[in-house]
């Protein structure tokens, strides 16, 4: 089969999981991030007095950021059991889709979704941070940074979601995605951690330190709110592990569809 | 029909009055967990496993218990308390949430180490507060400038508040000012000049509005305990010369020594008494005056020199 | 050419806990479906046949065994774009249209942008969908669901239909729709494989059929050929109320219907009873052969549990 058609189908499995998000009435999460984002602009001048640009992006850039992981497990987790429930994967794969492609459109049909939805808070928050600091500096670049790195995170937690929930029921899959994302935010102290123990105890730290995502490194929000540059080798590499670390958990996810048994 | 009703009117009863039942008890609850709840805002005290537990988002963590702090500050401030506790470990944990949190340093210059009721009364954690923030901003001219003030007006230790303004005079961008107050801590320290200049570079750093509010009222407290130097000294000279002490700013005018009627920073005539001392008209509204204040004055509880009073 | 060709499929699950434990749900299947007919997969509810027909589809995977459709692996994408499947009781993206969902299908099948919506519009007709074409599937009956997915199986135009118990959940309006389609499916050159535990609409439509019970294969064969079989019996029709003494005696049993009487005898009884009724003066109706429905048929090889081939099949 030329790669064209390929190319179509996933195209078509992404364009259907994002229609089914939307149908789903996801994207009202925006008008809560829009109230909270109006009501931190207005209020933050009268609580904390020559930190008004530190509060906004801060405040803005966590909630961008927990506002998409949620959506990514929540969404995720049911990627693939969801399909399963309800027995539309039956009809589906009887259609000349190869079943990674099933799984290679679900992902990118989130991960769009999750982007779109990140670019109208971008939005939200510049619209803040212009109310609070009346013009745009030249700082301002790096959140855009620090965003495109929270996209970056969304990458991976959602091929995790969608990893778990190629073999595993909704409410393990979020325990389990949950934990991680958790765990994953101080990595580098796990790390650290493992360095400082010996024997059997370290090979399994340290195991455990690198295989878990490493989102402590995609969160430069507390610098970026002082101002302070991003490097340009940081975006390079984070941008790599990034990518490489979503693979692999999308081949896994590939790997354990391809046999499962439908029953 | 008729059954469905009764249920609605039932449940509806019930609601309200429920309701109103938990608002009272809701209330009552609260009165008894007055102290409890602030020390709960502390429940993890230790800042290290707090910026563990914030996920990356220790940034807006700090941002939250500094604004707790600044509003502890003036609740305690408000109530006129004398104990003012926990504003070292709110600013302690800001600090190590987000070492680079200039404005948490600015704070606890100001109000950590003055005594209360203007303050916490802990010069000794204010500069440990300092120099933590010195050493994770090593080119913030501001904090040595900070550390300088606690030295200078606190702990009345001269010697190293030169020393902590000379080394913030070669960060770059420094403050002019800094050299210079170096400088007066060796010779002229005790001398109005040299707190002026101090609280006039406070004033014109700071954004935050209790500091400015308090450099304000300090500077006045200067400019009082100025006039009524300045205004003695004519008043003695009068005598000298006339035998008797003045009876009034206007004969001391008509002798020539001085033109018009002095007033004080809030535009109130200053007042001459009979043995040739002048006193402001009203000290509660003008708190830290040294000069100035009638014999057996007691400053009230609540010293006015925020915004809000 | 055989359109369909089961080579020993076997399914076996573990379960339990420690999945230790092996269920057998289908033992070493052979079987082949010819291009043009109509097969019947027949079997009680558990038998098997679902299980058949996920492992033919892909969606489960054979312990043992292959399968070929149109002489091609079970994973040939070429394969599946000319095979329709419509599982049983089926469900489909409820957040869409059942244009939408057709359009979706159609696009993954890889028809043409153009030429799609035309066929969609054709099939959403033939299912008798039209007027329901943009309202969203969540609100949509199980027969409408029915034909949602007949719509599906059918759009692409592919060379073999499979069903899953196709009239499950129709009212008859609904069932005689969906025969009526199974039969035009095959004048126009088509395959159709389902499955079904209503023998009487395997009887009415298939070429051949197949009986499966507890995963193992009973009996294979037309369906003439099934039901050809006389059992060696006679019904004899006659009018009147009453029947002669003698017949009484061999102890057969008499249903009176109005004014007809009717009972069933061997042939060798057959003259005797004729003679017997002209004897009372009784007027003789009718005298039919009694043949083997397609149900005694699948009941007796439910008992017997003897694997049978009637002429005209390979196995």
């Amino acid at each position: 089969m030329n790669s064209n058609p390929m190319n179509f189908r996933i195209a078509h499995i992404a364009t259907n999981t994002f229609r089914e998000a939307v149908r789903d009435h996801v994207l009202y999460n925006l008008i809560a991030f829009a109230l909270l984002m109006s009501g931190a602009a207005i209020l933050v001048g009268q609580i904390s007095f020559g930190i008004e640009r530190l509060v906004v992006i801060n405040l803005g850039l966590a909630s961008v950021s927990l506002f998409g992981t949620v959506i990514a497990i929540f969404i995720g987790i049911g990627l693939v059991s969801k399909e399963i429930d309800k027995r539309t994967l039956y009809t589906m794969l009887t259609h000349p889709v190869r079943r990674w492609e099933f799984i290679v459109g679900k992902f990118v049909g989130l991960s769009g979704t999750l982007v779109v939805n990140t670019f109208f808070m971008a939005i939200g928050v510049f619209a803040a941070l212009l109310y609070v600091s009346r013009h745009f500096q030249k700082a301002d670049v790096w959140v855009l940074v620090a965003l495109y790195f929270i996209i970056l995170q969304f990458l991976i937690i959602t091929a995790l979601a969608l990893l778990f929930s190629s073999f595993s029921s909704p409410l393990l899959s979020a325990v389990f995605a949950f934990s991680l994302f958790i765990i994953g935010s101080f990595s580098e102290d796990l790390r650290g951690f493992a360095a400082m123990t010996n024997g059997l105890a370290r090979w399994i730290t340290t195991g455990a330190a690198y295989l878990v995502p490493n989102f402590s490194a995609l969160n430069v929000i507390s610098s970026v709110a002082h101002q302070q540059p991003v490097a340009g080798h940081l975006i390079l590499y984070n941008t790599a592990y990034a990518l490489l670390y979503t693979t692999m958990a999308i081949s896994g996810a590939v790997l354990i569809f391809e046999r499962r048994n439908l029953k | 029909m008729r059954a469905s009703r009764k249920v609605a009117i039932a449940a509806s009863s019930v609601l309200i009055l429920c309701l109103m039942g938990s608002i009272f008890t809701l209330r009552r609850v609260d009165r008894m967990r007055n102290a409890a709840t602030l020390e709960e805002v502390l429940y993890v005290s230790s800042p290290t496993a707090l910026k563990r537990m914030s996920l990356g988002y220790n940034g807006l963590l700090a941002d939250i218990y500094w604004t707790r702090a600044v509003q502890y500050f003036g609740g305690k401030h408000h109530d006129g308390a004398t104990h003012l506790d926990l504003l070292a470990p709110l600013l302690d944990i800001a600090a190590a949430l987000d070492p680079q949190l200039l404005a948490v340093y600015e704070f606890g210059s100001n109000f950590l180490a003055a005594k209360p009721p203007n303050g916490a009364g802990m010069p000794e954690r204010a500069v440990k507060l300092e120099e933590f923030g010195i050493k994770n901003n090593p080119d913030e001219w501001r904090l040595y400038y900070n550390l300088g003030f606690i030295y200078y007006l606190d702990l009345k230790d001269y010697a190293h508040a030169a020393e902590t303004f000379d080394r913030g005079s070669h960060v770059p961008n420094a403050h002019p000012w800094l050299k210079i107050l170096a400088a007066q801590m060796a010779q002229h320290a005790g001398e109005i000049q040299t707190a002026r200049m101090l609280w006039t570079t406070t004033l014109q750093s700071s954004q935050e509005h209790y500091i400015r509010a308090n450099a304000v009222a300090h500077l006045r407290a200067l400019q009082v305990d100025e006039d009524v130097t300045n205004l003695e000294r004519v008043a003695s000279f009068y005598k000298q010369k006339n035998g008797r002490w003045p009876s009034s700013f206007a004969e001391i005018a008509r002798a020539g020594l001085m033109t018009g009627t002095p007033v004080d920073p809030l535009r109130r005539p200053y007042r001459l008494t009979t043995d040739g001392h002048v006193e402001v008209r009203s000290p509660d509204d003008l708190p830290f005056i040294e000069k100035g204040t009638p014999p057996g004055y007691v400053p009230p509880k609540k010293p006015k020199f925020l915004p809000t009073d | 050419m055989t359109a369909i060709e089961i080579l020993g499929f076997e399914k076996t699950y573990s379960v339990g806990f420690w999945r230790k434990k092996q269920k057998c749900a289908l033992k070493p299947l052979h079987l082949q479906v010819q291009e043009g007919e109509i097969f019947g997969f027949l079997g009680p509810n558990g038998a098997g046949k679902t299980t058949t027909l996920k492992m033919l589809m892909g969606l489960v995977f054979p312990t043992a065994g292959t399968a070929r459709i149109l002489g091609m692996q079970l994973d040939d994408p070429r394969m599946k774009a000319q095979i329709g499947f419509l599982p049983e009781q089926p469900y489909f993206y409820d957040y869409l249209t059942a244009r939408e969902l057709l359009e979706y299908y159609g696009q993954l099948s890889g028809m043409p942008a153009r030429s799609g919506h035309g066929r969609v519009n054709e099939t959403l007709e033939r299912v008798g969908l039209s007027h329901a074409s943009d309202v969203q599937l969540r609100k949509f009956s199980k027969g409408m669901l029915q034909r949602v997915g007949i719509a599906q199986a059918i759009l692409h135009d592919p060379k073999i239909v499979f069903f899953d118990e196709p009239m499950s959940g129709l009212d008859p309006m609904g069932r005689r729709e969906v025969r009526d389609l199974m039969a035009q499916l095959k004048r126009d050159g088509k395959t159709v494989f389902f499955s079904t535990h209503i023998l009487s609409d395997a009887e009415s439509l298939c070429d051949r059929v197949a009986i499966i019970h507890r995963g193992e294969l009973r009996g294979v064969g037309a369906v003439a050929d099934l039901t050809s079989s006389v059992q060696g019996k006679v019904e004899i029709v006659w009018q009147g109320t009453v029947a002669p003494a003698g017949m009484k005696a061999w102890g057969v049993d008499f249903h009176v219907t109005g004014k007809t009487v009717r009972c069933v005898v061997t042939e060798d009884q057959q003259d005797a009873a004729i003679e017997m009724l002209r004897r009372d003066r009784l007027r003789l109706i009718s005298v039919i052969p009694v043949r083997t429905s397609l149900e005694d048929y699948f009941v007796s090889k439910l008992k017997t549990g003897k694997m049978e081939a009637h002429a005209g099949v390979g196995s």
